[in-house]
């Protein structure tokens, strides 16, 4: 995937954003990346996106099931944190990989996130597997809008 | 660095309260000039952040592996009041009693190098690793709860080990006091498959040789079952899997609005607390005892299998190839224990992030058969360097609230260890040493690498100065199995 930017001195020019990058020089024993969005709903999709590129690669998921989410929390951060941290529990209750994310969510006194997460079983024959992920972190977590574009820090327990 | 250290005494430094507004108490860690030098300067500010905590008693503390974590640095020490002070899962870590096993052997490295990709095989089979991996073990909610509560009693009483395994455990493999209606139906579903798993990232199982010219303690190595040149142990490291993890983010979150209530202000949210003796406090540190038994009852069925595969490769009773316990230790925990502060002896909640209890001979705490020598302490390798059994001493418990270290430490970022070598490759290097690998993941496996650690010797050589556990063997690896 990847986010388009204006033009710029009237020139069509389109750049690539990664949708995500890890961050390799802070919490070296765990996993830090930053993720992106255009929008808020964007943001959330990359950063699960990022969570599960750790543990797998995720050419070799194939999103034949569909596991629904429902969460509702007071400020973004912990909406976000809620969102990863309800992922990995799915991970291993339903032994899934996740590979494609969808997301809505909506402010009203708080803010409600309607997602679903499309993977399969986990199948060490099948899947090129990585490094489990035990646990999304509040340390550095942040969540910020700059330039229309949204961005996350997130670090992981390896 | 961004902080004023000064060496106290040889392997000390110290960072006075100067140095951060909110510190209670100095920051010590622990190390050789050129182990302070290396480490990363998060150790520095997440050390500092530590004595900032309310209740904290004489210093907190970061071992020589001591490395960036988040919260607390791994290799923190920290201990609190049981009154005044807090509880914070960030000192614990989300894998609650993480720890290490060492198992011996009557085989010498003659007997099982053989038949060793054989026996890895096998148990590469029996004891599940890698992403979600499923243990064997079928519970139901009931009986993982019993589990929650008995420990290693719990595997005994099902047949998976034997009644002396328990006095080889710290704790006995059960501590009192596990709230299973503190924990969380999602922590419950999280964790009521893996039983008997081994997870991923670092941890390990591993078959040794013990280094024959390498014993430093020959009386401790003799209590601890070293008796024949090129002996074969058995480590491992794991911990409470997916059921700890979660407990870990429940309380986080529990705790993030707990704080508020209670008026605590922490540097880093990962630092998230509550008073100990707080409803949440007791809560958490209830369903907190849950994680650490069943980590104990994690390694305890791993044990089953390993004395499984070894019978059926060697065609022996586990019995007759003395496949003993040597020690299990936690090295991710809260525990209650007692101090002398300011002259008086006084609990308190010591919380080990990253770092070994190593009390010494004749503490009552210690299980008898121990007792006179002192405490196991298990110090992991990385897979190319080998490990430690070391002992606790007296002067951890004066110096360093009864803990040592845990292992070697990271010093490079996974990617970086991923860049540097291909999996495959370092399984062939390695394979040419005489070490045979089984891992479900080749990326797993160059995250691992060698180069990717501290040197253990230096780390080792540290604690052992300080006079903070005292070396007695080194383990080198044959056969090395990940997640």
């Amino acid at each position: 995937m990847s986010l388009k930017t204006k033009k710029k001195k009237g020139k069509k020019k389109t750049s690539r954003i990664q949708p995500f990058k890890f961050l390799e020089k802070i919490a070296i024993a765990d996993a830090a990346f930053e993720a992106y969005g255009k929008t808020l709903e964007e943001l959330f999709v990359n950063c699960a996106k990022a969570t599960f590129d750790v543990m797998a690669d995720l050419e070799t998921v194939t999103p034949n099931q569909a596991e629904t989410v429902k969460l509702e929390n007071k400020t973004v951060e912990d909406l976000l944190f809620d969102w990863l941290a309800e992922l990995i529990y799915l991970k291993d209750y339903k032994a899934m990989l996740f590979k494609e994310f969808s997301v809505k969510v909506q402010k009203n006194t708080n803010y409600i996130l309607e997602g679903e997460a499309r993977g399969e079983n986990i199948n060490q024959s099948k899947h090129n597997l990585r490094t489990d992920v035990k646990a999304v972190t509040y340390h550095l977590f942040e969540v910020k809008k700059a330039y229309r574009l949204w961005k996350a820090k997130v670090i992981l327990d390896i | 660095m961004q902080y004023k250290i000064h060496k106290v005494k040889e392997g000390v430094w110290e960072i006075p309260t100067s140095e951060k507004e909110g510190m209670l108490v100095p920051a010590r860690v622990l190390g050789t000039d050129k182990l302070i030098k290396e480490m990363d300067d998060g150790v520095f500010n997440q050390v500092t952040n530590v004595a900032c905590l309310p209740g904290i008693q004489k210093y907190a503390l970061c071992m020589p592996d001591g490395h960036w974590g988040y919260g607390f640095p791994i290799g923190g020490v920290a201990a609190f009041e049981l009154e005044k002070g807090v509880i914070s899962p960030g000192g614990i870590g989300f894998d609650i009693n993480c720890g290490m096993r060492l198992v011996k052997t009557n085989l010498t490295l003659e007997e099982v190098q053989p038949k060793l990709p054989q026996l890895l095989d096998k148990i590469f089979y029996s004891v599940p690793a890698g992403v979600g991996c499923k243990g064997f073990v079928k519970l139901t909610p009931n009986q993982f709860r019993e589990i929650m509560v008995e420990g290693v009693d719990w595997c005994i009483e099902n047949g998976y080990g034997w009644k002396e395994d328990k006095e080889r455990i710290e704790e006995y493999g059960r501590i009192a006091g596990a709230k299973p209606d503190k924990v969380s139906k999602h922590a419950l579903q999280r964790g009521m498959e893996q039983l008997g798993t081994l997870g991923s990232g670092n941890h390990y199982l591993e078959v040794q040789v013990a280094l024959t010219d390498q014993v430093y303690y020959p009386e401790a190595a003799q209590v601890f079952g070293l008796d024949r040149p090129n002996q074969i142990f058995i480590m491992f490291h794991c911990g409470s899997r997916g059921f700890g993890h979660q407990i870990g983010t429940d309380y986080l979150r529990i705790f993030g609005d707990a704080m508020r209530r209670y008026g605590i202000k922490i540097l880093d949210r990962e630092l998230a607390c509550a008073p100990f003796s707080s409803p949440e406090g007791q809560d958490y540190f209830g369903a907190m005892l849950c994680a650490a038994n069943s980590a104990f009852a994690n390694r305890q069925v791993i044990l089953h299998r390993i004395r499984e595969a070894f019978s059926e490769v060697f065609k022996k009773d586990p019995q007759e190839l003395g496949l003993d316990l040597v020690y299990d230790v936690c090295h991710n925990i809260a525990k209650i224990e007692e101090y002398q502060i300011n002259g008086q002896s006084q609990k308190l909640l010591v919380h080990r992030k990253g770092s070994t209890r190593s009390f010494g001979p004749n503490r009552p705490e210690v299980t008898e058969i121990y007792r006179k020598i002192g405490q196991p302490v298990i110090v992991g390798g990385s897979m190319e360097t080998g490990s430690f059994l070391l002992v606790g001493t007296e002067t951890a418990h004066q110096e360093t609230f009864g803990s040592t270290c845990h292992g070697s430490g990271r010093t490079m970022s996974r990617a970086e260890a991923r860049r540097k070598v291909r999996g495959t490759e370092l399984k062939e290097k390695m394979e040419k040493k005489g070490i045979v690998i089984r891992s479900v993941s080749m990326s797993g496996l160059a995250e691992e690498a060698g180069f990717a650690y501290k040197d253990i010797s230096e780390v080792v050589d540290a604690v052992d100065s300080l006079g903070i556990s005292k070396k007695v063997l080194q383990l080198k690896p044959i056969g090395n199995l990940k997640g």
